[in-house]
């Protein structure tokens, strides 16, 4: 939906951009030294032949896996901001204790009948059963710490939900211990199927088949129902909405519930991909699905999803082709710099990302 | 030659014409009202003349020289002021300490100077303080004494107008544009104001251009009105032409009143 | 126009008035009491109940003991508050109402405890909850019912313990203000002096072998053996700081300030002189007093400090969120040991001195780097950004690429230690010294820069940068020098921390630092220098003093950031709000200039328009 500015709300409309030439030739000097070194390290990498075809190939499915999982957290973080105007940095807390939970479900069931016989049918519990814990979470961090600050400038509830991120780290920490936790193996999920060529572990196929269901359901739920036509207008101008009658607060309250839902869903994806999770694992993931979402298009709900899959191939192939070509030993070991410095590269020089920004009217 | 001259200014928005094709002049040590209309295009107007909204199309020119397309800071420089309609005050400094923020473009001293403290900066400070403090003192026993360190945020409605105009002033302008100075207050504190702004110009000279609702201030102080509509000039002269103008009447209350 | 006169509808029933009231009261007791209870059922859970059992603090009881106690006694003060009058209504006088609510929040505190303890002594949680240990209600010590079995009366012992204890909380607000406030004085010097034991014992018996002043009888008479307060000194000290708090609340006491207004300006100046030399003078005592432990905590404490002063120059002073600010410290320690260690990639072997220079310049250049590309964000792109800076910052030290240069995870090592001529600071309470001197310089810089030019720029622009801009303000310059000043404060954080330490890791600069300091800032108050001394004395010097908080020191960072934030200082309403409310007035002048021009119109023949008002 198009945006129609007519008269700037509010008095000073436009901030002047601060014409200085040296920080605009800086910034210049940044973006063709990026896209050379991009360049130049991917044409090595791929003529010097060091990766055979094959593990190209694993390398980008299983960037479209961990991508999805990014994708799911995006969703999260790009429909708040979408309707709050608000980084929910707690978000990746939330996704955390998704994974928790699946463990704690998945550890219980497989002590029981129901893992060895029916798989799918546990994983399914498990999936729900993380679902709903990360929405209840997430509908209290809502309830408690932001709802009370609405409204104020955004630097205050940013800062709270960086106190309810690490309250939630060190409250899982201290509750539940600092130690790894390792998910029990799916024998229905080890293994290997070959589609089109690329070598897919079942367990990825799941994840990609997962998000591409949960994505389905969002889109259905978010374009055809009267709950998503409700976030969609508040999204665009809580004002207008709320004149029509629309609850503004039960509405937030929905995003925040399907946002840490899917969340949920993604931790528990996720602790089956990496079969590790502790009470850290959810501040890179964390920062990468914020990063996924900005590319995208903050507020994009198709924006989270391309850039969640476009970050984690960007993060799987990265070092293989690009730090690997300009000669840098060890590169897998900069895969999160390679992340971050795509956060970094984003915000500084596309905020509005890829798709486009979709946030609803700043108020005057 | 006026003072401060406008000349065919345009700005759109999108589709919408804010401005349209306006002429406009003042002359030194005048004081002209703006009025018009919600939406008129009145502090829009303002918002092109202290270059926060870069202009369209016209010239507007202070002192004989073009000002189209300077820096808010560079025209503060040149003398033109301004007050805000919604009150931009910094609302955790203290008041001394706003009004002295108007002196950042007519002083110098950095960092270095500020850590050793050397007598060029302390010279510099004791100025933008005293500086400060009269501007303050314009407003009688209101803004002074213990009231200089308490923060702008906890001052009155009426007071934190005064501290914006107090503000304006202390950058030494030779024009004042005021938005709406007196919204908000009672009669009697509009009375005060309206003496206030009359006695400015009195006592410094300075050139004031007000945009205003309030007739009653309106009437009071002007010299020459300038009525607006949908960004146009729609009439000009003494209050009592102005308000009895017919194109104003149907602009201020639609069409159909004026066949009444 | 005229003040608005509010019309308020009086309920006619008086009985129904009283009704009303009481539910709001029932309501708000039983919330808080339920918060209480799961509060005191966390703190259970996750094991700092039995963590701070370890240290006794009056009598025979322990600060986990403590703990429990306070949440009913919170909670019932909280909820046997008079609830918000609305004009028109009498306020109630303080009576069983109070009391009862306390009661009520208390009860229910109870209750929640009641059955979380049944829960965890019938079931055995420990695989999932693994701090729900046997001692809190399966075996003795029996923390939770305080030494009782379930059955022999546990159960009833917390209902009735967390009851009396709310309404006794209810009950203080029977008193008048200022006993209220005195009480409050004395249980919080009781409480700061059972926790500060190991600081106050040491001051005293330091001051005796330094100063031969008899003071360490007073720590025995203070403290027990077991560090606990003991009961006489516990109600001594109580009774003190009742005492003197009473007398200085007197009403129509003028404050200290005030009696000191009528003196000539040279006096006061003279005053002021001598109050800071001799407080310089007893901290310079101060780690001769102290002896090498407590100094080392204050040292730590200390080098926070400086780097809080040094945020608080970017996010206080400037508005900017800097959550990479770690980055800086790095800088300034890596610096410092490449140039002062013999074994670093330059093995050069500098003093410290030489290398400072440095430190400067590369802290310099490191804002520079991070300040330019953020200079166009909005505040939170801003911090999010930093933080990338901060984390790419400690994955290139960590990594193995950078490696030759840096020493990679094994860091580099033997960083020399700061020497002043022929005298090796090496000790903590040395140490202190050097420590106390940044830091002294960094408060000056703070408080030279703040009531300046360029502190009212950084001010103007960090509270509205529109108009900062328009009055003058360089934004570029102004806020790439606060990143400067910030980064340059950080790097000689950065630098004592490496000559202190002796060596550098890259897992000491994660981002947990950052926010370390960011905590601290904001519970110490933006831009208030006294206010960042004492909150990180607190946040950062107590956990390192008392082991127990350790462990939980983020759990309650992370707790005190959302209690901060929600207490919404009034300086944080914007002018935004302003706008609307301007806005609507706008509209409504409109409408009642066109309702009087319509009048004119329609009342006087010949009307000439003008919109008159009487």
């Amino acid at each position: 939906m198009a945006k129609t500015s007519l008269e700037p709300r509010g008095s000073i409309a436009v901030r002047r951009t601060f014409q200085l030439p040296i920080v605009d030739s800086f910034l210049w000097l940044v973006r063709i030294a990026a896209i050379v070194l991009i360049v130049v390290g991917a044409f090595n990498s791929l003529t010097s032949g060091r990766l055979s075809g094959q593990q190209w190939r694993d390398l980008v499915v299983f960037g479209i896996a961990q991508g999805s999982v990014y994708a799911l957290i995006a969703l999260g973080y790009t429909m708040v901001y979408g309707i709050l105007r608000f980084i929910n940095f707690a978000h990746g807390e939330v996704f955390m204790i998704g994974a928790m939970t699946g463990f704690y479900v998945s550890d219980g069931l497989s002590r029981t009948w129901l893992w060895e016989a029916q798989p799918f049918v546990s994983l399914l519990i498990v999936l729900i059963c993380c679902m709903t814990v990360s929405a209840l979470i997430a509908v209290l961090l809502e309830r408690v710490a932001y709802r009370p600050l609405r409204g104020l400038p955004r630097l205050l509830p940013f800062i709270t939900a960086i106190g309810a991120s690490f309250f939630l780290q060190y409250t899982v920490a201290t509750l539940f211990g600092t130690s790894v936790k390792a998910y029990p193996s799916v024998d229905a999920l080890t293994g290997v199927v070959t589609f089109l060529g690329f070598r897919i572990l079942k367990v990825q196929v799941l994840v990609i088949v997962a998000a591409l269901l949960m994505l389905a359901g969002l889109y259905l739920y978010v374009e055809k129902t009267k709950a998503g036509r409700a976030i969609r207008a508040v999204a665009e101008d809580p004002e207008i909405a709320q004149l029509m009658g629309l609850s503004v607060d039960r509405t937030i309250v929905r995003v925040f519930a399907i946002g840490g839902a899917l969340a949920g869903a993604a931790g528990f994806l996720f602790g089956l991909v990496f079969q590790n999770v502790h009470f850290l694992s959810g501040f890179l993931p964390g920062i990468k699905a914020f990063t996924a979402a900005v590319l995208g298009g903050i507020g994009n709900i198709p924006g989270a999803v391309l850039g969640g899959l476009l970050l984690g191939s960007v993060e799987s192939l990265g070092p293989s082709l690009v730090l690997v070509g300009l000669g840098i030993p060890s590169a897998h070991q900069l895969k999160d710099v390679v992340a971050f410095l795509a956060l970094v590269l984003v915000l500084i020089f596309r905020p509005t990302g890829i798709l486009g920004e979709r946030v609803s009217e700043e108020r005057a | 030659m006026a003072l401060f001259e406008i000349r065919g200014l345009t700005r759109d928005f999108g589709g919408v014409r804010a401005i349209d094709g306006l002429d406009l002049d003042v002359d030194d040590g005048e004081i002209v009202s703006v009025i018009g209309p919600n939406g008129a295009g009145k502090t829009t107007l303002f918002n092109l003349v202290t270059g926060m909204i870069p202009a369209g199309q016209g010239d507007i020119r202070f002192g004989g020289r073009s000002i189209v397309g300077l820096r808010p800071s560079q025209i503060l420089e040149l003398g033109i002021a301004r007050t805000f309609q919604n009150v931009r005050l910094f609302p955790e400094m203290s008041v001394r300490e706003n009004v002295m923020v108007a002196r950042h473009c007519r002083t110098r001293s950095g960092m270095l100077k500020a850590i050793f403290r050397a007598p060029s900066f302390r010279r510099e400070e004791q100025e933008t303080r005293q500086r400060a403090e009269q501007a303050l003192a314009f407003f009688g026993s209101r803004l002074i004494g213990w009231r200089f360190d308490t923060p702008a945020r906890s001052l009155s409605y009426a007071n934190r107008r005064r501290l914006e105009l107090a503000r304006a002033m202390a950058s030494d302008p030779k024009l004042l544009l005021l938005d709406e100075p007196t919204a908000g207050m009672n009669p009697r504190e509009t009375q005060e104001l309206t003496e206030l702004i009359q006695g400015l110009r009195d006592e410094t000279g300075v050139t004031i251009i007000l945009i205003e609702h309030d007739m009653r201030v309106v009437k009071g102080v002007s010299e020459r009105v300038v009525v607006l509509d949908y960004g146009q000039k729609i009439a000009e002269g003494a209050y009592a032409d102005v308000a009895s103008n017919d194109r104003v009447i149907e602009a201020y209350l639609g069409r159909t009143a004026t066949t009444a | 126009m005229a003040e608005p006169t509010v019309a308020v509808e009086v309920p006619v029933a008086v009985e129904g008035e009283l009704l009303a009231a009481r539910q709001v009261d029932l309501w708000r007791a039983v919330r808080r009491g339920l918060v209480g209870g799961l509060t005191a059922a966390f703190v259970s859970a996750n094991g700092m109940v039995e963590a701070f059992s370890e240290r006794a603090v009056l009598g025979g009881q322990t600060l986990g003991s403590l703990l429990l106690v306070a949440v009913p006694v919170l909670v019932g003060y909280l909820a046997g508050r008079p609830p918000p009058v609305l004009q028109g209504f009498a306020t109630p006088r303080p009576g069983w109402r109070n009391v009862a609510g306390g009661l009520v929040a208390g009860l229910l505190s109870g209750v929640v405890m009641a059955v979380f303890v049944t829960l965890i002594a019938t079931f055995d949680v420990r695989r999932i909850l693994i701090n729900v240990t046997p001692g809190l209600v399966r075996e003795p010590p029996r923390l939770l019912t305080f030494g009782l079995e379930l059955g022999a009366g546990g159960l009833v012992l917390i209902l009735a313990l967390n009851a009396v204890l709310g309404a006794v909380a209810g009950t203080l607000h029977l008193l008048p203000a200022r006993w209220r406030r005195a009480v409050f004085a004395a249980a919080l010097w009781v409480l700061a002096f059972a926790m500060l034991q190991p600081v106050i014992v040491q001051v005293l018996r330091g001051i005796q072998a330094e100063l031969r002043i008899w003071t360490a009888p007073l720590a025995d008479f203070l403290y027990e053996p077991t560090g606990a307060l003991s009961v006489p000194g516990a109600v001594a000290v109580a009774a003190l700081a009742f005492g003197i708090h009473a007398l200085l609340m007197r009403e129509g006491r003028r404050p200290v300030r005030a009696r000191l207004e009528p003196l000539p300006e040279r006096s006061r100046r003279l005053l002021r002189l001598v109050v800071l030399a001799g407080i310089l003078f007893l901290l310079g005592l101060l780690p001769q007093i102290l002896g090498p432990f407590l100094s080392e905590v204050l040292n730590i404490a200390g080098i926070f400090l400086l780097m809080a002063l040094g945020l608080n120059i970017v996010v206080g002073l400037a508005g900017l969120l800097d959550l990479g600010y770690v980055a800086f410290f790095a800088v300034g320690a890596y610096t410092t040991a490449l140039l002062t260690s013999p074994q670093s990639s330059l093995g050069v072997g500098w003093i410290f001195w030489a290398a400072v220079p440095f430190v400067v310049l590369a802290a310099a250049v490191s804002g520079l780097a991070v300040g330019t590309p953020v200079l166009r964000m909005r505040g939170d792109y801003l911090a999010i950004v930093t933080l990338g800076f901060g984390e790419i910052a400690r994955l290139l030290f960590l990594s193995d690429w950078l490696k030759p240069t840096f020493g990679g995870a094994q860091g580099i090592i033997q960083v020399r230690d700061i020497t002043i001529g022929p005298i090796e600071i090496g000790g903590p309470q040395a140490f202190f010294y050097a420590i106390f001197c940044f830091v002294l310089l960094a408060a000056y810089v703070t408080y030279a820069l703040q009531d300046s030019r360029v502190g009212r720029a950084w001010m103007a622009m960090r509270e509205d940068e529109a108009v900062a801009d328009a009055m003058g303000v360089n934004i570029v310059t102004a806020k790439l020098s606060a990143f400067i000043a910030g980064a340059m404060l950080a790097g000689f954080g950065g630098a004592l921390f490496a000559s202190k330490i002796g060596s550098v890791f890259p897992h000491s600069f994660s981002v947990i630092v950052s926010i370390t300091i960011l905590v601290v800032i904001i519970v110490g108050g933006m831009a208030s220098v006294p206010g960042v001394v004492l909150a990180s004395f607190v946040l950062v010097g107590l956990p390192e003093l008392l082991r127990e908080f350790a462990e939980y020191r983020f759990l309650i960072y992370g707790a005190l950031l959302i209690f901060m934030m929600q207490r919404r200082p009034e300086g944080f309403i914007p002018s935004r709000r302003r706008a609307e409310e301007l806005h609507e007035e706008e509209v409504g002048q409109d409408a009642w200039l066109r309702s009087q021009a319509t009048m004119q119109q329609q009342a006087g023949p010949a009307g000439d328009g003008r919109s008159e008002t009487s």
